[in-house]
C-alpha cells in the first residue's frame, strides 16, 4: 500500500494546529486564573471527579502504550494482549492501598505524606530524589519516543521535534501550572479515546462487526498461533516480576499521585480512580483489536517495513480505511498525546525541585507563596531543558527498557516507604531514607545487570542478573530496609505524631 | 492532641473502621493478586488451556486477558460501592463526634 507517512499532509497540519491552538487557548485561560502555589501545583483541589479521571487517564496512556501495544499485537500477535492487561491492573491497588490516605495527608507532593511525622530535610531530600529519578526516565523514555514517532510521521528532524515538544510543553506548565496541564490532560484523553474508538470501528467494519471473523481473518493469514501465547511470558518469574513493577510502579509514579490533590477531598479521590480505571480499561480492551486489524489488514511486511518496532501499525490502518485526513488526526492525536504525558511529567519534577527541596529542605517550610512560585516556574524550565536535552543526547540510542526502569524505581523506591509511612507506626526517618535508597539502588544496579542491559545493550554472552525486570527483588529489599532501619533507630515523635496522623488518614481531619 | 481526638482515637468505633477498610481492601488486592499473577502463571505454564478454542477461533486466552481487564475495574467498582454505603457514613458520624467538643 502506498503510504503519506513521513510527509507533512495538509490535514495532518491542520489537527494539529487546531489541537496546538485550542490547548494554548486554554492554558491562556488557566493563566489567569493561577495565583497561588495551590493554583500552580493542585489546580485550586477544584477538579471534579470525573474531569480528574479523564486527566488520570490522560496522563498514564502514552503513545508508547497506543502506538507501541497496537504495533506488538499487530507484529506477535496475543503476546502484546498479555502487555496490555498488565498496564492497567496497577489501578485497583492503588485505588485499595493509597489513594484515600494519600489525598487526606498531602499538600502538593507524595513527599508530603512521607514526610508528615518525620524529620523534613533528610525524608523530603530522599522522597525527591526517589521521585526526579523515576521522572528522569520515564521523560527520557517519552522524549526519545517523541523524536522518533514525529519524523516518522510528520517528516520533521528529530532535534526540531524534540525541541518543539519540549517548547510547547513548557507554555502549558510554566503559564498554565495544573489547572493547563490538568485541561490539556483531559483533551488529550478525549481525543485519543475517540480517535481509537473511530479506528476500532473501522476495522470491525471490514469484519461484519464480529470479532470472531476479525480472528479468523488474522488466523487465516498468520496461523491460529498468532492468537495463542507466544515467546513472551515463558519464565513465570520474569513474568511476575515484570507484572509487580507495572503494578506497584503506578503506586509510585510521582506525576500520578499529585493528580489526588487536585480534588476536593478522599471522596472524590476514590471516584476519580473508578473513572480512570474505566477509560483505561476500554483503552486497552479495544486496543488489540486495532492490531488485530492492523495485521489483517495491511499485513505484518508491510508495518514492518515502515518501522521494525510496529509502532506505525496504527496510523497505517488508519490511512488504510480512513484515509489520508484520518491518519493526519490520528498523528495529531498522537502528537498531542506526548505533549500531555511531558507537560505532567515537567509538572511533577518541578513540584519536587520547589515544593520538596527549595521549599522544604532548604527554607525549612518559611518561603512566602511569591518565592514558591517563582521557583517553582524556574524549576519547570530547569526541568523541560533537561528533558528536551537528555532527547537530543540519547537520539538514536534503544530506551525502550527506560520506561520498564521507571516503573521498576518507582516500585521499588517510592511505594515502599508511602505505604510503610501510611500504615506503620514504628516508621521513621531512618527507614524512609534507607528504604528509598535501597530500593533506588539496587533497581537501576540490577537492571544494569540484567540481560536487557548487559546483553542487550551491552553485548556481553551471560547476564549476570538472570531477569529482566528486578522488581521482585528490589521492591522487597526496598521494604526490608525500610523495616530493618526503622527498628535500629528509635524516633519516639514520630511514633506519637502517628495517632494524630491516624485522625487525618481515615477521617480527613486536618486534610488540605 | 486535644481531648475530643484522644477520644475518638480510642473509641472502638474508630478502630473498628480502620479494621474493616483494612479488610475490606486487602480481601481485594488478594483478589486482584489472585487474578492477575494467576492469569501470568497459567500462560507460563499451561500453554494448552489458554490455546483451547471456545468459538470458531476465539480462544480461553483471549477471553481471559479480557476477563482480568474487565475484573480489575469490577473490583475498584466492589471497593467504591462499599466505601459509599460503609465507610462514609461511619466517617461522618465520627467527624461530628470530633466537632461536637
Amino acid at each position: 500500500m502506498q503510504t503519506s507517512l513521513g510527509t507533512p499532509t495538509l490535514s495532518a497540519i491542520v489537527c494539529f494546529l487546531v489541537i496546538v491552538a485550542l490547548t494554548l487557548a486554554v492554558t491562556y485561560w488557566a493563566a489567569q486564573r493561577t495565583r497561588s502555589t495551590s493554583d500552580f501545583y493542585a489546580a485550586g483541589r477544584s477538579v471534579s471527579p470525573l474531569q480528574n479521571g479523564l486527566a488520570l487517564a490522560g496522563d498514564y496512556m502514552s503513545a508508547a502504550s497506543f502506538l507501541g501495544i497496537t504495533g506488538l499485537v499487530a507484529l506477535r500477535g496475543y503476546d502484546g494482549m498479555i502487555y496490555a492487561t498488565g498496564w492497567l491492573v496497577g489501578w485497583p491497588a492503588l485505588m485499595f492501598l493509597i489513594a484515600e490516605p494519600l489525598r487526606n495527608l498531602g499538600k502538593f507532593t507524595f513527599a508530603d505524606v512521607v514526610a508528615f511525622r518525620l524529620r523534613q530535610r533528610p525524608v523530603r531530600i530522599a522522597s525527591a530524589f526517589g521521585g526526579i529519578l523515576t521522572l528522569l526516565f520515564y521523560v527520557l523514555a517519552q522524549m526519545v519516543g517523541a523524536g522518533n514517532l514525529i519524523t516518522l510521521m510528520f517528516g520533521l528532524p528529530y532535534e526540531w521535534a524534540v525541541l518543539s515538544v519540549g517548547v510547547v510543553m513548557l507554555a502549558y506548565v510554566l503559564f498554565g501550572g495544573m489547572i493547563a496541564t490538568t485541561w490539556v490532560q483531559i483533551i488529550k484523553a478525549i481525543l485519543l479515546l475517540f480517535g481509537v474508538t473511530v479506528l476500532t470501528g473501522l476495522v470491525l467494519s471490514r469484519f461484519h462487526f464480529s470479532l470472531g471473523e476479525l480472528y479468523g481473518a488474522v488466523s487465516a493469514r498468520y496461523g491460529q498461533t498468532a492468537l495463542e501465547p507466544g515467546g513472551l511470558v515463558t519464565d513465570p518469574i520474569d513474568a511476575i516480576s515484570l507484572g509487580l513493577a507495572l503494578m506497584f510502579g503506578l503506586l509510585g509514579l510521582p506525576h500520578i499521585l499529585m493528580r489526588f490533590y487536585t480534588v476536593p477531598d478522599a471522596r472524590a479521590a476514590r471516584k476519580s480512580v473508578l473513572y480512570a480505571t474505566g477509560f483505561i480499561g476500554y483503552f486497552y480492551l479495544i486496543i488489540p483489536i486495532v492490531g488485530f486489524g492492523a495485521s489483517a489488514l495491511v499485513g505484518r511486511e508491510i508495518i514492518r517495513k515502515v518501522d521494525s518496532g510496529g509502532n506505525m501499525a496504527a496510523p497505517l490502518v488508519a490511512e488504510l480505511l480512513g484515509g489520508t485526513p484520518f491518519l493526519g488526526f490520528i498523528a495529531a492525536v498522537a502528537f498531542a498525546t506526548i505533549l500531555a504525558v511531558v507537560a505532567g511529567l515537567t509538572l511533577a519534577g518541578a513540584s519536587a525541585l520547589s515544593h520538596d527541596i527549595f521549599t522544604h529542605a532548604i527554607r525549612n517550610g518559611k518561603a512566602t507563596e511569591q518565592e514558591q512560585i517563582r521557583v517553582a516556574r524556574v524549576a519547570t524550565v530547569v526541568f523541560g531543558a533537561v528533558a528536551v536535552l537528555l532527547g537530543i543526547l540519547f537520539k538514536g540510542q534503544n530506551v525502550a527498557f527506560m520506561v520498564g526502569l521507571a516503573f521498576a524505581v518507582a516500585a521499588s523506591a517510592n511505594f515502599p516507604a508511602l505505604l510503610m509511612s501510611i500504615v506503620w507506626r514504628r516508621f521513621n526517618t531512618a527507614g524512609a531514607v534507607c528504604s528509598i535508597a535501597v530500593g533506588a539502588f539496587l533497581s537501576v544496579l540490577l537492571i544494569v545487570l540484567s540481560p536487557t542491559i548487559w546483553v542487550d545493550l551491552l553485548h556481553h554472552t551471560a547476564a549476570i542478573f538472570p531477569l529482566r525486570n528486578p522488581a521482585i527483588i528490589s521492591m522487597p529489599a526496598g521494604f526490608l530496609a525500610g523495616l530493618v532501619a526503622s527498628l535500629l533507630v528509635s524516633e519516639p515523635e514520630a511514633e506519637e505524631m502517628f495517632h494524630e496522623e491516624k485522625l487525618r488518614t481515615y477521617l480527613g481531619i486536618g486534610a488540605e | 492532641m486535644n481531648v475530643s481526638h484522644r477520644e475518638v482515637l480510642n473509641a472502638p468505633e474508630f478502630r473498628q473502621l480502620v479494621a474493616r477498610r483494612w479488610r475490606t481492601s486487602l480481601i481485594l488486592t488478594a483478589l486482584l493478586f489472585l487474578g492477575y499473577y494467576g492469569y501470568i502463571v497459567l500462560i507460563a505454564t499451561n500453554r494448552q488451556l489458554l490455546s483451547h478454542r471456545v468459538g470458531a477461533f476465539t480462544n480461553v486466552g483471549i477471553l481471559l486477558a479480557a476477563a482480568v481487564i474487565v475484573g480489575a475495574w469490577v473490583l475498584t467498582a466492589i471497593y467504591v460501592v462499599w466505601a459509599n454505603r460503609h465507610y462514609d457514613p461511619d466517617v461522618a458520624r465520627l467527624r461530628a463526634r470530633v466537632r461536637g467538643n
